[in-house]
């Protein structure tokens, strides 16, 4: 089934056009990874999907609904959304944070809350004892895998993920990127990932859009990218994979 | 040493009077700091929100917070007449001001990536103000508030030159009679009531950064 499809959605901020009549569909449970230079219009892209942003002109439809008409509050709440870094609020713990969806959905039972926290955060391979820890306390891995297991308290099957591993060093980006697939196997979501490292989206992705211009260059497996680049941008960016 | 003798000998003396000065002149000033902070705070969100009357609305509680409070007071007899809600409106006016300001300037200097961070997760418009804006803009509104309330006790001595209550009557009357122990007196202990307050907030002040781990 499809969860995601963009038709032809063009996106202009002033003069500069961020998105140029662009098309997609994403199927359900599918990994795809977005990548491209800063200010292709991929994290745009992404803020049309949840109804952050309004198409210029075109279409975009989740869960087979066209969001022109859908509850966007609601659809942002069944939305997992990450972002990098600060995207954690500072004033609440790390319980809190990750109830955040939950408890402005109308849940607001304490004990059932805590416990389903902490079962997402054993989920994303950390302590429980970081509950009542505030995000300042944390490292930038652990705010991230964090920030997924917010993301995950939804119940979400459509993930969001903005470049969420960025700012990490090799090795743990390493790891929370072995954690994500498995994650993934094991939920079945369907999760939508920009990046700016290709190996990342190689990895990671079932398929990857390489992004020019808010233009799609190429839309494919990494298998294809790799021994069929489109055109000279993407072999430039897989020579260094 | 005389002339500190004497104001103390004014104090133990005059005590029944200075008490219920004192008292007047919490009272006076309490009930424009709540009806400031309110106003204020209301005003602060919705120019937060509403960019568009941000400028307008700032202009004019600069405009009034400019005014001599003598003259403001002044300007308010022919529209209401002498006594204690003619300054509770003209310290109210005042306060406003450095409450809006602040309460402004904490919403909008909420990160926008948490703000939209917040959006994206569904919240609605009064989710994000209550839950994330408000609480990271505490500690600046609480900045306002000790601003607005030291200023509003000191402010509050002017109040009885047009027959209001408060620590001024003891200022004023030592003016009037050539006792400069008893314009001292009420001077001081005015001087006293704004450093305690304001030790206290700061304390309330630390209290809530702490708790919102924002320092």
């Amino acid at each position: 089934m499809e969860m995601i499809r963009l038709e032809h959605v063009s996106k202009s901020f002033g003069t500069q056009k961020v998105l140029d009549d662009l098309s997609l569909s994403v199927n359900e449970g599918e990994f795809l990874t977005v990548i491209g230079r800063s200010g292709c219009g991929k994290t745009t892209m992404l803020r049309l999907i949840n109804g952050l942003q309004k198409p210029d002109s075109g279409d975009v439809y989740v869960e087979g609904l066209n969001i022109k008409d859908a509850d966007l509050i609601a659809l942002r709440r069944r939305t997992g959304y990450v972002i990098q870094n600060k995207g954690l609020f500072p004033h609440m713990t790390v319980e809190k944070n990750i109830s955040y969806v939950p408890v402005i959905s109308g849940h607001k039972n304490k004990e059932e809350n805590r416990r389903k926290a902490i079962r997402l955060l054993k989920l994303v391979g950390l302590d429980e004892s970081m509950a009542d820890r505030y995000p300042s306390e944390l490292s930038g891995g652990q705010q991230q895998r964090v920030g997924i297991a917010r993301a995950l308290a939804a119940e979400a099957k459509l993930l969001l993920m903005d470049e969420p591993f960025g700012a990490l060093d090799e090795i743990t980006k390493r790891a929370l990127q072995d954690e994500m697939l498995a994650l993934q196997e094991k939920l079945h979501m369907t999760v939508v990932f920009i990046t700016h490292d290709i190996r990342e989206a190689m990895k990671l992705g079932d398929r990857v859009l390489v992004m020019e211009q808010g233009r799609i260059a190429q839309l494919d497996t990494p298998e294809m990218i790799r021994r069929h680049p489109a055109d000279a941008f993407v072999r430039e960016l897989t020579a260094s994979d | 040493m005389d002339f500190l003798h004497e104001v103390i000998q004014l104090y133990i003396e005059r005590k029944d009077w200075f008490l219920e000065l004192t008292g007047a002149h919490i009272t006076l000033s309490l009930t424009a700091v709540l009806l400031a902070g309110v106003l204020g705070l209301l005003l602060g969100i919705w120019i937060a929100e509403c960019p568009k009357v941000s400028g307008p609305v700032l202009t004019v509680a600069n405009i009034c917070y400019t005014i001599p409070s003598i003259s403001l007071l002044g300007m308010l007899i022919p529209l209401l007449g002498i006594g204690n809600p003619t300054a509770v409106v003209a310290l109210t006016l005042y306060g406003i001001m450095p409450m809006v300001r602040n309460t402004y300037a904490g919403i909008t200097g909420v990160s926008s990536d948490i703000v939209s961070a917040a959006e994206a997760m569904g919240s609605t418009r009064l989710q994000i103000m209550l839950k994330i804006k408000l609480p990271l803009a505490m500690g600046v509104i609480i900045a306002g508030v000790r601003n607005m309330v030291v200023m509003t006790i000191s402010v509050a001595a002017i109040a009885s030159f047009i027959g209001a209550g408060g620590l001024g009557v003891a200022i004023y009357r030592g003016i009037t009679i050539y006792d400069t122990a008893m314009t001292f007196s009420g001077s001081l202990l005015i001087a006293l009531l704004a450093i305690l307050c304001d030790g206290l907030l700061g304390l309330v002040e630390k209290k809530i950064k702490k708790g919102m781990h924002l320092i």
